[in-house]
C-alpha cells in the first residue's frame, strides 16, 4: 500500500442543537485505501462521511484533499462521489441516463458517454439494462446501478454510505466480495460507513470504530478484534467476556480472584484493568485442569459451534467451542496467555459511558 | 365470499355515483340533444357558436390559463420552501397556507369584493397614502384575482406533496455528480415533481373555466365567461336545453384540456384527482 495521504481530517468538530456528533475528530485517509467508518448509529460515522462529501460542513476543522483545503468547496466540485443508502437512484430516468448523468454535466462527447456505460454496466455485471427503469430492478441491481453511476466520472476517492444496509444476508454477502473486486479494479480509494462488525472486518484495509463523535481505534481488522483498545471495541467488534481485573505483576492478572498468566507487560503492579477474553478462545476441560470451575448453563447449536454459557467463578462466561458440553455438567476453564487482552480502565466520562456498548443507544 | 363483500362495501358508493354523477350526466345529455319539443336536435350545441359565446368561451380559457398560471408561478417557490423548511412544524406552515379554504367560499370572494370596490377598503387606503385609485373591479383583472386567491391552496397542496416525498439523497446525487443548484432544479426535482404539478394544473384550471360565481361578484354583468353563460340558460332564461348544450360543449373542453396536460405525465403515480 502506497503512504500517500489523500483525505485529512483535521480538528473536525460537528454540533447539531447544541449536542456534539462529533469531537475533534482527526483522521487521514491513504490512496488507495479501504477505509471503514463503523460504529452503532449516532456515533457519528455517517456525519463525517457527510462532511467528506461536502454535504455538511464541519463547525470546526478543516478537510484536506490532496493537501488542499476543500471544507467550502461544494459537492459538485469535489473530486468523489458517494453510493448513498437507499440508492438514490434517477427514478424518472433510464439506467442509461442515470449513469449519464454526471458525465453529460462534464460534457463528454457522445461516443465517451455511451462507450462509458457499457464499461460500468459490464462491470457491476448489468449489461444490456440500458434502457431499464430503475423501479424495475432488484435492490441488488439498483445497488449497484448506484455504483455505476459514481464510478463512471472516475472520482479518486468513493464514499459509501451503508450501501448494503437495505438488502438481505445472502445478497449482502454477494456484494461485499463484488465491493472488494471493484475496489480492486478500479484502483481507488473507498471510505465505507456501515454499522455491521462482519461487513467491516471483511472488506477493509483499515476500520475506524467511532463511538458518540469519538474515534475508540483505527487499525487493520486483525488489530482491532485480536487487540481492542477498550471495552467498548471489544464489545462492538464480535461477542465477548468483558471483565473487571487486577494486573498483578508483569505477565500475571487476577481475574476473579484467580491468577492467569498472560503475555502483557508495562501495567504496573497491582492496577486494575478491563480484560477481553474472545468465546472461542476459552478452553472448556476437565474440571481438575482448570484454572476456574464452574458448570454449564445454557447450550445453544448455532451450526459452525455451540455456543455455552458456564457459570464460574460468579461470572457467566459466554464460551464457543465445536465441543459440547451437557447443561448442568461441571467444566474446568482454561485460557491461553496470548488470548487474554489487557484494556486500561476508562479514563473520561464519555468511554466509560461507551464501554456499555451499543445497547445503550 | 370475498367478491360479495366487495360488492357490498362498494354499494353505497355505487348508489351515490348512480344518484348524483351517472343520473345527472344522462340528463344533461339527453337535454342537450333535445329541444323544447323533446325531439333530437344538435341546436343546442351549435348555441356555441355565436360570437358572444365563443367570445365568453375564449375569456374562460385565456383567464383560466392565466390564473392557473399565476397559481403555479406563486406555489412553486411556497411548496419549495415548505419543502426545505426544517421546521418539525412546516405542516402547520401548510395548514396556514389552506386555512382559508375552511371559510365559505362565497364569503372570500365578497370579501374581495369590498377590498377592491370603487370605493372599497383598498383606494380607500390608497387615497389616505395620496396615491391614484386602482380601478380593477368588474374587469378580467379581478376575475383572475379572485381565481388565484380561490385556488391557489389547490395547487399549493399537491405540489407540496409530491415535492416532500423526494428523497434528500436524490438531491444530494445530483450534488454529488456535479450538478449545481439550476441544473439539479431542471433535471431533477422538476421532472420528479410533475405528478403534482399536473394535479396541481388539474385542480386549478377545471374549476377557474367552469366558474361563474368568481366572475359574477368580481366581474359584475360586465365581464361574461361561459360559466355565467350557462347559468344565465338554466336562472334567467329558464332553458334547460340550451344550458345543458353549452355545459357538453365546455365537458369536452375540459376532457381535451386534462388529455393535453395528462400527456406530459408519464402515467407514474400520479399524486393527484385523476
Amino acid at each position: 500500500m502506497i503512504d500517500n495521504k489523500l483525505i485529512e481530517l483535521v480538528g473536525i468538530t460537528k454540533r447539531y442543537n447544541g449536542s456534539t456528533v462529533i469531537d475533534d475528530l482527526n483522521l487521514y485517509i491513504r490512496e488507495n485505501e479501504f477505509l471503514t467508518l463503523l460504529g452503532p448509529s449516532g456515533c457519528g460515522k455517517t456525519t463525517t462521511l457527510r462532511i467528506i462529501g461536502g454535504f455538511e460542513s464541519p463547525d470546526e476543522g478543516k478537510v484536506l484533499f490532496g493537501g488542499k483545503d476543500i471544507t467550502k468547496l461544494p459537492p459538485n466540485e469535489r473530486q468523489l462521489n458517494t453510493v448513498f443508502q437507499k440508492y438514490a437512484l434517477f427514478t424518472h430516468m433510464t439506467i442509461a441516463e442515470n449513469i449519464a448523468f454526471g458525465l453529460k454535466i462534464k460534457k463528454k462527447s457522445k461516443q465517451y458517454i455511451k462507450d462509458k456505460i457499457k464499461y460500468a454496466l459490464k462491470l457491476v455485471n448489468l449489461d444490456g439494462y440500458e434502457n431499464r427503469m430503475p423501479d424495475s430492478l432488484s435492490g441488488g441491481q439498483q445497488q449497484r446501478i448506484a455504483i455505476a453511476r459514481a464510478i463512471v466520472n472516475e472520482p479518486k476517492v468513493l464514499l459509501l454510505d451503508e450501501p448494503l444496509g437495505a438488502l438481505d444476508l445472502k445478497l449482502r454477502q454477494d456484494m461485499q466480495y463484488e465491493l472488494i473486486r471493484l475496489k480492486n479494479e478500479l484502483g481507488i480509494t473507498f471510505v465505507y460507513v456501515t454499522h455491521d462488525q462482519e461487513e467491516a472486518l471483511t472488506m477493509s484495509d483499515t476500520i475506524m470504530v467511532m463511538n458518540q463523535g469519538y474515534i475508540q481505534q483505527i487499525g487493520s481488522p486483525e488489530d482491532i478484534y485480536n487487540e481492542p483498545e477498550n471495552a467498548f471495541v471489544a464489545d462492538f467488534i464480535g461477542e465477548s467476556n468483558i471483565l473487571s481485573a487486577t494486573m498483578v505483576k508483569d505477565r500475571l492478572v487476577n481475574i476473579l480472584g484467580v491468577n492467569f498468566t498472560c503475555v502483557d507487560e508495562g501495567f504496573g503492579q497491582n492496577t486494575p484493568v478491563d480484560v477481553v477474553i474472545r468465546p472461542e478462545d476459552i478452553d472448556l476441560v476437565d474440571p481438575e485442569d482448570g484454572v476456574l470451575t464452574g458448570h454449564v448453563t445454557s447450550l445453544i447449536f448455532k451450526g459452525v459451534h455451540y455456543e455455552m454459557e458456564v457459570m464460574a467463578g460468579g461470572f457467566e462466561w459466554l464460551v464457543h467451542s465445536t465441543d459440547m458440553a451437557p447443561v448442568g455438567s461441571k467444566v474446568g476453564i482454561r485460557v491461553d496467555p496470548f488470548d487474554i487482552q489487557i484494556m486500561h480502565k476508562p479514563e473520561s466520562e464519555d468511554e466509560a459511558v461507551s464501554a456499555k456498548g451499543p445497547e445503550a443507544w | 365470499m370475498k367478491r360479495k363483500s366487495t360488492f357490498l362495501l362498494s354499494t353505497p358508493y355505487g348508489l351515490w355515483m348512480l344518484g348524483f354523477t351517472i343520473i345527472p350526466l344522462v340528463m344533461i345529455l339527453y337535454y342537450g340533444l333535445t329541444g323544447r319539443n323533446g325531439g333530437f336536435t344538435l341546436e343546442n350545441i351549435r348555441l356555441i357558436a355565436t360570437e358572444e359565446n365563443l367570445k365568453a368561451l375564449w375569456l374562460s380559457i385565456r383567464l383560466s390559463l392565466l390564473s392557473t398560471l399565476l397559481c403555479l408561478l406563486v406555489a412553486y417557490p411556497l411548496a419549495m420552501i415548505l419543502r426545505n423548511t426544517k421546521f418539525k412544524n412546516s405542516r402547520f406552515m401548510v395548514m396556514l397556507f389552506i386555512m382559508p379554504m375552511w371559510m365559505n367560499s362565497l364569503l372570500r370572494i365578497i370579501a374581495w369584493q369590498n377590498i377592491l370596490e370603487r370605493r372599497g377598503v383598498l383606494n380607500t387606503l390608497l387615497e389616505l397614502l395620496h396615491l391614484p385609485a386602482l380601478n380593477i373591479i368588474n374587469s378580467p383583472a379581478a376575475i383572475v384575482l379572485g381565481m388565484v386567491y380561490d385556488f391557489l391552496p389547490f395547487m399549493v397542496l399537491p405540489l407540496y406533496n409530491t415535492l416532500v416525498k423526494i428523497d434528500e439523497n436524490v438531491i444530494n446525487a445530483a450534488h454529488d455528480l456535479g450538478a449545481n443548484n439550476f441544473y439539479t432544479f431542471t433535471k431533477i426535482i422538476f421532472p420528479l415533481s410533475m405528478p403534482g404539478v399536473i394535479s396541481g394544473i388539474t385542480m386549478v384550471f377545471v374549476p377557474s373555466l367552469t366558474t361563474f360565481v368568481i366572475s359574477d361578484i368580481l366581474g359584475g354583468s360586465k365581464v361574461l365567461l361561459i360559466g355565467n353563460i350557462i347559468e344565465q340558460q338554466f336562472q334567467k332564461l329558464n332553458n334547460w336545453h340550451s344550458g345543458s348544450g353549452l355545459s357538453l360543449v365546455l365537458m369536452v373542453f375540459v376532457l381535451i384540456s386534462m388529455a393535453l396536460v395528462g400527456k406530459y405525465d408519464k402515467g407514474e403515480g400520479s399524486a393527484g384527482v385523476w
